[in-house]
């Protein structure tokens, strides 16, 4: 599983990044994290507001900072 | 009530004289108090009202409508819709991929941070509702006219050619049941208050000293009615004031008791919420510099139409 951070380094896609951190550690489970910062690419996915958090290239939520345990709720829903 | 309960505390608890001093702390009492209650409620009931929009359904909407229509209702939703300029970059993309014409997706961009709940707060606790809403009728017109004109020059060739590509289908999301609509709102309300309150009181603060300590009328010789130069001023110095219209508007309205007229007034604060240097360098990802120019100055050319126009008739 890959979980997608979308947003050019603003406050809110940093503070997304390391609630994704702490929830994939607490979980200790084999997941990756990958930035995504080129516009192109997050236009391809559709993302209008960032931040956003996708799972394997699926958009979850955009336009807000995730809690830590909502992002643990979304790794076992998609697991 | 307000009004008298900070006359009672200064004048009559402090025992505090009639003086300069007693004056500007009055002034700062009396209106922390006000606006702090403002924007509480003002900034709740509008998050509360954005909870029933996101940007997936104003491009739906908004992509079905002619020109002109388009506009005007691009700059409306530009109000009402989540938004912040930090996402203006995926949202243009978003809009022109989605068929939105440019001059379309000008308005929303220009109505959205100009229109925004901070501003108006300020505007209708310091200035009054009939110069707040002055300010959002004439600056749906500067949005949705620049929107106009920026259309009919055909600049699409200026913007990077990245931009034009297949439209994703965005993300549709859950309709929020109204406990969330509730506890979203009180989040955005705290989490705006927690950002602005330090710029609102130091500006407030400024405000009374003006308001205490500056002779009425000091500013008519430099920046009243017969300087014409006041509202270019004005526009120009409110380009590099970016994000603080908090930061702002307390010391406007101050001047403005002071004698600095109303148009000059308006034209600042346009100039600070609409016009800003960090959105042109983010835009510029996005916009050749000579689209980010022509944006510039049909905005600029907006704001200081409406000054020279409020100057002139001076409500």
């Amino acid at each position: 599983m890959t979980i997608q951070i979308l947003g050019s380094g603003c406050a809110k896609c940093n503070q997304l990044e390391k609630e994704t951190k702490a929830a994939v550690a607490e979980l200790g489970l084999p997941i990756a994290i990958e930035k995504i910062t080129d516009f192109n690419r997050i236009g391809d996915m559709g993302v209008m507001v960032t931040p956003a958090i996708a799972i394997d290239n699926v958009v979850k939520f955009a336009g807000k900072v995730l809690t830590k345990d909502r992002i643990k709720q979304l790794i076992q829903e998609g697991k | 009530m307000w009004e008298n309960a900070v006359d009672w505390l200064v004048y009559t608890a402090w025992n505090m004289p009639h003086d300069q001093l007693a004056g500007a702390l009055n002034f700062f009492l009396y209106d922390t108090g006000k606006i702090l209650t403002l924007l509480v409620t003002i900034v709740f009931a509008i998050s509360l009202l954005r909870t029933f929009f996101s940007v997936a359904t104003t491009k739906r909407i908004i992509a079905k409508l002619p020109p002109v229509v388009g506009n005007i209702l691009a700059a409306l939703l530009g109000i009402v819709t989540p938004f912040c300029s930090c996402s203006a970059v995926p949202l243009f993309i978003g809009f022109v991929r989605g068929g939105i014409p440019l001059g379309v997706t000008f308005s929303f961009l220009i109505a959205s941070p100009m229109i925004n709940e901070v501003a108006l707060v300020l505007l209708a606790g310091l200035f009054g509702w009939k110069i707040a809403l002055i300010y959002i009728g004439t600056g749906l017109l500067i949005a949705i006219v620049a929107g106009l004109v920026i259309g009919w020059l055909k600049l699409e060739s200026s913007v990077e050619g990245f931009v034009f590509g297949k439209d994703a289908e965005a993300l549709v999301e859950e309709k929020p049941t109204w406990k969330e609509r509730f506890s979203g709102a009180w989040n955005d309300t705290t989490e705006i208050l927690y950002k602005v309150w330090i710029y609102v009181l130091v500006a407030i603060a400024i405000g009374a000293f003006i308001h205490g300590y500056v002779p009425e009328d000091f500013f008519v010789e430099y920046l009243g009615k017969g300087q014409w130069y006041s509202v270019p001023l004005a526009t120009l110095l409110g380009i590099p004031l970016y994000s603080n219209a908090a930061g702002i508007i307390p010391i406007i309205s101050a001047l403005f008791e002071k004698g600095v007229p109303l148009g000059t007034a308006l034209a600042f604060m346009m100039a600070v919420t609409a016009l800003s240097f960090p959105e042109f360098v983010i835009l510029r990802r996005v916009l050749k510099l000579r689209l980010l120019v022509v944006f510039a100055s049909v905005v600029g050319a907006g704001i200081m139409i409406t000054g020279f126009l409020f100057n002139a008739v001076q409500l």
